[in-house]
């Protein structure tokens, strides 16, 4: 009898591992942050750009919605999203906020004189710490958050046209 | 007199425990974070963009007088349990902890049983 | 026209060992007391085709065949031809050939050194054997065939990884596959021994050698990998616990087990079924080690490029064999009498294969254990070196003592009366521990054990040696990787704790100081070779205690075939340590990342591991003549 139940326990710790590896098989087994979505940033502390001061929480919270887009003139992807990033600035509840990551200020400028310029603000990150504090690891990448700062999103690599539409959804169902 | 002697170079030897050990060591930390953009490659490891970024925040935070600890809570709370390399100690992570030393623990035992069965034939 | 000769004799190896089944099943029913002669040249012509079938291959990759896709996919005319041959067995198709040929080349040798040991034993084992050879011939015919063509035949192929391009890691395949895919033999005989009833010491005779071989080929194909990583991978180090090398290093573990288990049930007929166990246990941990490299299942810096077919196909051979295994062991499993004493060598050995199943449990775990995460949480968790370090060390230290006291202890009983010198050798060990710590520098509570453990066991293995050469029976083979094991982990833990590792940006021309060491970035070189351009940085290290001076110059290679950026330390091995830089550029800065370590005792870590393997190497050549 004893003898039974040690081969019942085996075989179906046997048959659990291998369903396991089944299942296991079919993830990816490359990383992202997407479930970072749901935090609260805070003690937000970024360089503006061009204005020799701090940018901090409040500077967000009078924003219903921001998207904050990482991004810079050295980076190729930056500019496939850049599109997007234009038309977004014609919703009226949502704030771009940029950050440019690692770059030169005069290369920046003119990435944006020639590409157009999306950013209702914009801030500077030269050595890219300020970005690990949002969690960023490659650019570009995106997060949109609401007035309370809490991650409601983040989009990692460019902003494609699903993640357009879903930004617009979301500005369109809080048009309070 | 001799044992006394010895008996003091082995106190002596175990009570020089380097104290250098517990001060914050950057290289320790940096083979103990992940490149997220690599393929199993520390932060120590890796030339990537990532990871030279990540060095000078870490060395930042250590010049502000963080502790190893903070250092890891303040990485995971932003890019998840991913980014160390050592599990914390968490419900989720208890079974990985526990198994080898359940393990090593019943191995022991079965051992101990064998032998003993043995003695009293 | 390889691409037939290479399919073709494929499929007739798949029908040979079809046949061979059939004739070995006949022939166990027969009462005939011979093996049937049809056999064993059925054997010989497997082996020779699967051969002649790997040179197809390699002729291949020398020609350049680019109508086979695996040729396209990992070769490039200009690669040097060293290379353009070790590229046949460096992918994926390659590497399951390689795989078959070992199968098939075991197959038939052991058939031949059995000739001695009851027949259905042998036909069983050929016949489980043959199975596995069919499993793995359907999977390369029909997955991940080495001679499938592309067409139209491109002009150029892909090229081959630079990283790859390695003298150390060209052997490393076919030393590590000697070592677990020739433990597919002993899984086959395991089976074989289980349904032919043939179950007494002469088992433990008829495959100890093979165990041997296995085990020895197995450690030294671990020690080419390290070597490689050390010398290529460009990060100073040699074991990171990462996914591929576990996976190596399981079945490893499970050998060790089984070398010491076989001394027993040779010696004193006793632990037949653990030693089952370990056979059968093997094979399926490199069958598991291999499923998880090979299927992407896990994020490591060693994978193949993936394809889910592979893992589902490796999961079901690897699911059937295990079903298999154990559902036998389960019918054929006696309650066997344990004449076991407390204080016996044989107590000792079974300490031995507790600790081993623990490192191996351990190992385990940490390796799988993101993947069962992953699939019950859908949470993502990194395993690595903090954790088997934690785990491991702690009990390395007490394995490394009962490692000194074991091998001494007598065969069923033994009276423990050298107690005294015992602790003679562990003062001698404290104290020697100690001078370490004046006269250089002190170190964790941890490192002291591992130090004070590991000259304990050295001590106490030359001792043995000394003293067993005095009364004449000598056990070479056991001193000689006992002790070198000893040997290894004070190298290892010397090296962890004396290591000096600084990671700075320096401009052309700038020094950096720290500790006693002044690093001056002196010269900036570009220069062209025969595939790639090299960015050879030249650093001047400059040592303010003694006043020795160095120069290193660290690389940085850009390859066409395939595009990629390679960067090469520049290392300076010295008797007593090794000088370590990389230099890799900061994108759009004047600025590079330099990485300055000093490593001591590195060429002594791969001596002793070259000596752990020589003893099992010296053990066979003993049991041979």
């Amino acid at each position: 009898m004893k003898y039974k139940i040690i081969q019942l326990l085996t075989l179906s710790i046997i048959i659990f591992i291998i369903s396991i590896f089944f299942i296991g098989l079919n993830k990816s087994s490359i990383y992202d942050t997407k479930n970072l979505e749901g935090q609260v940033l805070k003690d937000i502390k970024l360089d503006h750009f061009s204005e020799n001061r701090l940018i901090l929480d409040k500077d967000f919270k009078k924003n219903n919605f921001t998207l904050i887009n990482f991004w810079a003139s050295w980076c190729g992807p930056c500019l496939l999203e850049h599109p997007f990033l234009l038309k977004l600035n014609a919703e009226k509840n949502l704030k771009i906020f940029g950050v440019n990551f690692k770059d030169k200020k005069n290369n920046a400028l003119s990435f944006l004189d020639k590409n157009g310029n999306p950013y209702d603000e914009l801030a500077k990150d030269e050595f890219g710490k300020y970005s690990v504090s949002f969690g960023i690891y490659g650019i570009p990448e995106s997060i949109l958050i609401n007035k309370n700062l809490v991650i409601l999103k983040k989009f990692i690599g460019p902003l494609s046209n699903n993640d357009y539409n879903y930004i617009v959804n979301v500005l369109k169902t809080n048009e309070n | 007199m001799k044992t006394k002697i010895i008996i003091f170079f082995i106190i002596l030897n175990f009570s020089i425990v380097n104290a250098k050990i517990f001060k914050v060591d950057e290289s320790r930390i940096f083979k103990n974070i992940r490149c997220l953009i690599c393929q199993g490659q520390s932060v120590s490891d890796s030339n990537s963009e990532f990871a030279q970024t990540i060095k000078l925040v870490v060395r930042d935070q250590i010049t502000k007088g963080k502790s190893e600890k903070d250092i890891y809570k303040f990485l995971i709370e932003k890019y998840g349990d991913w980014i160390v390399y050592n599990p914390p100690l968490n419900k989720t992570n208890f079974l990985l902890w526990m198994i080898p030393y359940l393990v090593f623990l019943g191995g022991g035992l079965l051992i101990f049983f064998i032998v003993r069965k043995n003695k009293q034939n | 026209m390889l691409s037939n000769i290479g399919n073709s004799l494929l499929i007739i190896n798949t029908l040979l060992s079809i046949s061979i089944i059939f004739f070995s099943v006949q022939n166990l029913n027969s009462s005939a007391n011979l093996i049937n002669k049809n056999i064993y040249q059925m054997c010989l012509l497997q082996s020779t085709l699967i051969i002649i079938c790997f040179f197809a291959l390699i002729a291949a990759f020398i020609n350049s065949d680019f109508s086979l896709i695996t040729v396209y996919q990992n070769s490039h005319t200009l690669k040097p031809i060293f290379y353009k041959i070790a590229g046949t067995w460096g992918n994926h198709e390659g590497s399951l050939l390689l795989w078959v040929i070992i199968l098939t080349i075991f197959s038939f040798l052991f058939l031949l050194h059995n000739r001695e040991y009851p027949k259905n034993y042998s036909l069983y084992t050929l016949i489980i054997q043959n199975i596995l050879i069919i499993g793995f011939l359907f999977f390369l015919i029909f997955n991940s065939n080495p001679f499938s063509v592309i067409s139209p035949i491109p002009r150029e192929g892909l090229g081959l990884n630079p990283i790859l391009q390695d003298p150390a890691l060209a052997i490393h395949p076919p030393l590590l596959y000697i070592g677990f895919v020739g433990s597919s033999i002993y899984f086959s005989a395991a089976i074989g021994s289980l349904l032919s009833n043939f179950t007494d010491k002469s088992f433990a005779q008829s495959i100890k050698n093979w165990v041997l071989i296995s085990w020895s080929f197995q450690t030294v194909g671990i020690l080419a990998g390290s070597i490689w990583a050390y010398y290529e991978l460009g990060w100073g180090g040699f074991w990171f616990w990462d996914p591929v090398e576990n996976a190596s290093l399981l079945p490893w573990f499970a050998m060790t087990a089984l070398i010491h288990s076989l001394i027993v049930l040779e010696k004193r007929n006793l632990l037949y079924f653990w030693v089952i166990i370990l056979c059968l246990l093997t094979f399926i941990l490199s069958v598991t080690g291999t499923f998880l490299v090979r299927s992407g299942i896990l994020n490591s810096v060693h994978t193949f490029a993936n394809d889910p077919t592979r893992g589902v196909y490796i999961l079901i051979f690897l699911s059937l064999m295990i079903f298999i295994s154990v559902l036998l062991l389960f019918k054929k499993i006696k309650k066997n009498n344990y004449n076991l004493n407390a204080n016996s060598k044989e107590a000792f050995i079974l300490i031995n294969n507790w600790f081993m199943v623990f490192y191996l449990i351990t190992v385990l775990i940490g390796t799988v254990y993101p993947i069962f995460t992953e699939v019950i949480s859908d949470h993502k968790v990194s395993v690595g070196p903090p954790f088997y370090n934690t785990v491991i060390i702690p009990i390395l230290v007490l394995f490394l003592f009962i490692m000194s006291v074991g091998p001494k202890v007598k065969w069923i009983k033994d009276k423990f009366n050298n107690f005294k010198s015992l602790l003679i050798i562990l003062v001698g060990a404290i104290l020697i521990n100690f001078f370490i710590i004046y006269f250089f520098k002190s170190y964790s509570l941890l490192s002291n054990l591992i130090i004070i453990s590991s000259i304990f066991l050295i001590i106490s293995s030359l001792k043995d040696a000394i003293q067993s050469f005095k009364n004449k029976n000598f056990n070479f083979s056991r001193v000689i990787s006992h002790s070198a094991f000893g040997f290894f982990v004070l190298f290892v833990g010397l090296n962890h704790n004396f290591s000096v590792e600084k990671d700075f940006n320096l401009k052309l021309g700038e020094t950096e100081k720290f500790e006693n060491y002044l690093i001056k970035f002196k010269n900036l070189q570009l220069k062209d070779f025969k595939n790639y351009k090299a960015v050879i940085g030249e650093f001047k290290i400059n040592n303010i205690q003694n006043k020795k001076e160095q120069l290193l110059k660290p690389e940085i290679r850009i390859y066409e075939n395939p595009s990629t950026l390679t960067y090469e330390a520049s290392i300076r091995t010295q008797f007593f340590k090794d000088y370590y830089v990389t230099m890799s550029n900061i994108d759009r800065s004047d600025y590079y990342n330099i990485k300055f370590q000093k490593k001591p005792f590195m060429m002594w870590i791969w001596i002793s591991v070259v000596f752990i393997s020589f003893g099992g190497f010296l053990r066979i050549f003993k049991n041979e003549i």
